[in-house]
């Protein structure tokens, strides 16, 4: 791309004072990245292990409940409802909707707050029924 | 594609997209957001009201219709979300156009294998002889 020097670039992310909008923005990309890559590879994992065998699943199974496992289905767990809420601030963005500051800084923050309320509830309910 | 001679502003833009026809894919990106919405919500809750995630339950539940279709549905929108998602990434952070198209293609090829082996598995649960 070329540039010419006399104009000045932007202010970029650096410079940029971190509000809940930016951090949520940047989360929705991370946390979509970590569904896809990791999210989708356990998906197709836990279907293969069902469908393989005994051996598969207990295999599965063990790799899910080992203390590295957990770390990566509550991190992606959070990481739904982080998109997840996130992506219901997205459609209301696109029909045009909450782009004024107090309100978007407040979607945002609610999103934050929910998927952090959703995680611990959904982890409560697995953890707490007594499987 | 609009070669971009249109006496108005708007017939100069039009077709110029990067993916060409950007209206239809734009609505197609939230129709499927949508649908892995509701799609996901079903998976969540469908497993935290599962009396046990051991594999016998979870087999008889993929194994039922209302367990089969809605998963099969959420694998493919799962992975073509994630695929539309990563896309977005490469577009945004890839200037190069050779190796744009190029991550593009493997991204999809590995996105269409990944859904592939997924719905393998699911199809061998659901159609296979009862543990």
């Amino acid at each position: 791309m070329t540039r010419s020097a006399e104009r000045p670039l932007s202010p970029h992310l650096t410079i940029w004072k971190w509000g809940p909008h930016m951090l949520v923005s940047i989360l929705h990309r991370l946390t979509g990245g970590a569904l896809t890559v990791a999210g989708l590879a356990v998906l197709t994992w836990w279907l293969v292990a069902i469908s393989a065998g005994a051996d598969a699943y207990a295999t599965f199974a063990k790799a899910a409940g080992s203390p590295v496992g957990l770390v990566v289905l509550v991190g992606l767990t959070w990481s739904f409802w982080q998109h997840f809420f996130s992506g219901l601030r997205h459609l209301v963005l696109d029909i045009g909707a909450g782009y004024e500051l107090k309100i978007n800084r407040l979607f945002s923050v609610l999103t934050i707050a929910t998927a952090l309320l959703a995680t611990a509830m959904t982890w409560f309910i697995i953890l707490g029924v007594g499987k | 594609m609009n070669a971009g001679n249109s006496a108005t502003p708007l017939g100069k833009v039009r077709g110029l997209g990067p993916a060409g026809n950007v209206g239809h894919h734009w609505l197609e990106e939230r129709l499927i957001s949508v649908a892995i919405l509701l799609l996901s919500l079903w998976l969540i809750f469908s497993l935290m009201m599962l009396p046990s995630l051991d594999r016998h339950t979870l087999a008889e539940w993929l194994r039922a219709p209302a367990g089969a279709v809605p998963m099969a549905l959420f694998v493919i929108t799962a992975f073509r979300h994630g695929l539309d998602g990563m896309k977005v990434v490469v577009d945004d952070y890839v200037h190069d156009d050779g190796t744009r198209i190029g991550l593009h293609i493997v991204l999809t090829m590995v996105a269409i294998g990944g859904a592939a082996l997924a719905l393998f598995a699911l199809a061998k649960i659901a159609f296979g002889v009862p543990a």
